[in-house]
């Protein structure tokens, strides 16, 4: 173990925080939406010095076989090597997918986007949403910062004009059917101690980590569990109470208020 | 959300389209050391569910630069056969297949002792060979018990199954219809059928309230799966006069 990780933990024992946060207090946030005129919808997400860019970009396409009148929703990630200096150019690695399927599994699963008012002709043509997350610079917690970009960009995007099958980008047709936010929240375990938004060394030191996505009525819509270490009952509990209130709080900055 | 072919009730009467009660397994059916090459082998059903894991190693790890000279690597690899659903499943690796590899390698990774193994690998195998939902937990249990035949040291089993919310109830062991047409859906792996909890994953809308009541519900089913699951170890390597339990 790096002696930076040895550091954290022992801080942690004493209920310190490297960066001297609270353990349920979250980096600064800041969101700047359709920074990329070329996306339909784009926003810039920093938390603390995390830094993820998200592009909504909507084409017309097929439906899937099974849900032949709903829109399509598909969510990537690339963790370009710009970002850090243990990303590697190539094919999106484990961690990468592992992140993407878990901010589309907080949107898909919360049915934030009304997915049936984006179909054109049933079993033929929908709306095809792409969602890219793209991060620019990695201080820990990607997940949650990405989960923030994608909602914030869906927010931001225009749906363009549909006319004799051909998609006319000048001109939109309103905003997507956005009916709920949901937001991710992770929190890390290092010992018995658990706390919200861990930044790259918290990450590195960490046990386990618990990322739960809630909706506007404080119901839940995704877990995922990552790392080694082991979740206790009463610690899961703990988690979830603190997606929930951290939810709130994150929900107002997303709407700007 | 319109689906093609959504039963209209999954629960009738407080049974399950497949007679089961709510807190009710599908049969399940363990057999370990079915394979000669590897190392340590495992099948576990759910029912209709059927995985197969193979373990090989601890073993040189190549390349070489994957070694860590202070401890083994694992590696999994969760894959589903191609005549394993309806629809049939493109062979190779999918995106899904690397998620649920992950979390299962992780899962797995608590309870090994690594520092026994330098600059080896564990590989770890896992075939969907048929798909009724609970795959990913069906694969985790064959897994634990592969590694634990294989002879790798291991702190304890790691046990798995899986939660849903159906017709607004909470039931254990999510068949297909209901993974498809329920609200939601929870994987959940514990260690020594105790509350440490090193698999969890859900999908669906539930209320805190009800994500407690499917997380002890998991958990003590968890519970009964280790039980199952050392039972069998334990008939596998009875000797003739010697008592082997408890």
């Amino acid at each position: 173990m790096l002696a930076t990780e040895n550091y954290v933990r022992k801080l942690i024992e004493e209920n310190l925080r490297i960066d001297s946060r609270k353990f349920d207090e979250f980096r600064p946030i800041k969101i700047e939406t359709g920074l990329i005129k070329n996306a339909e919808g784009s926003a810039k997400v920093l938390l603390g010095d995390t830094h993820v860019l998200v592009g909504v970009k909507l084409s017309v396409g097929e439906p899937f076989s099974d849900i032949p009148d709903e829109g399509v929703l598909i969510v990537d990630t690339e963790l370009v090597p710009v970002a850090s200096p243990t990303f590697e150019p190539g094919p999106p690695d484990e961690n990468a997918i592992e992140i993407a399927r878990v901010i589309d599994r907080g949107i898909r699963e919360s049915k934030c986007i009304d997915l049936e008012k984006l179909c054109i002709e049933k079993g033929e043509k929908v709306w095809v949403i792409n969602i890219d997350v793209h991060v620019l610079d990695h201080d820990g917690n990607l997940i949650d910062a990405g989960a923030l970009g994608a909602i914030a960009a869906l927010l931001n995007a225009k749906l363009p004009k549909y006319e004799d099958g051909k998609i006319i980008r000048e001109e939109t047709q309103g905003k997507l059917p956005i009916r709920d936010i949901p937001i991710a929240v992770t929190t890390g375990k290092i010992l018995d101690k658990l706390f919200v938004d861990p930044c790259l060394e918290e990450e590195n030191a960490m046990d386990a980590r618990i990322t739960i996505t809630t909706m506007k009525n404080g119901e839940i819509c995704s877990v995922q569990k990552g790392g080694i270490g082991h979740f206790t009952t009463e610690e899961i509990e703990k988690a979830i109470n603190f997606s929930i209130t951290k939810g709130k709080e994150l929900r107002k900055i997303i709407l700007g208020e | 959300m319109t689906k093609v072919g959504k039963p209209e009730k999954l629960i009738v009467n407080g049974k399950r389209l497949d007679g089961r009660d709510l807190e009710e397994f599908r049969p399940i059916t363990i057999e370990v050391g079915i394979l000669k090459k590897a190392g340590g082998s495992a099948i576990f059903k759910f029912g209709g569910t059927y995985a197969l894991s193979a373990v090989y190693g601890p073993r040189t790890l190549h390349p070489r630069h994957l070694q860590d000279p202070r401890k083994a690597v694992l590696r999994c690899r969760y894959a589903m056969a191609p005549f394993s659903t309806t629809e049939r499943v493109r062979p190779g690796i999918s995106r899904r297949s690397v998620e649920i590899s992950k979390v299962l390698k992780e899962a797995l990774s608590n309870v090994i002792f690594f520092e026994d193994y330098p600059k080896t690998g564990i590989d770890v195998f896992i075939e969907i060979l048929e798909a009724n939902a609970s795959t990913r937990c069906a694969g985790l249990n064959a897994a634990s018990l592969a590694l634990a035949e294989a002879g790798v040291p291991m702190k304890d089993l790691v046990s798995a199954c899986s939660v849903g919310k159906v017709d607004g109830k909470i039931v254990l062991d999510v068949a297909n219809e209901e993974d498809m047409y329920g609200e939601a859906d929870l994987a959940i792996a514990t260690v020594g059928g105790e509350d440490k909890i090193v698999l969890l994953q859900m999908d669906g809308i539930v209320t805190k309230e009800e994500f407690m009541k499917m997380l002890e519900l998991g958990k003590k089913s968890c519970a009964e799966i280790y039980k199952k699951q050392k039972e069998v170890l334990k008939e596998k390597y009875k000797t003739g006069e010697e008592d082997v339990s408890d």
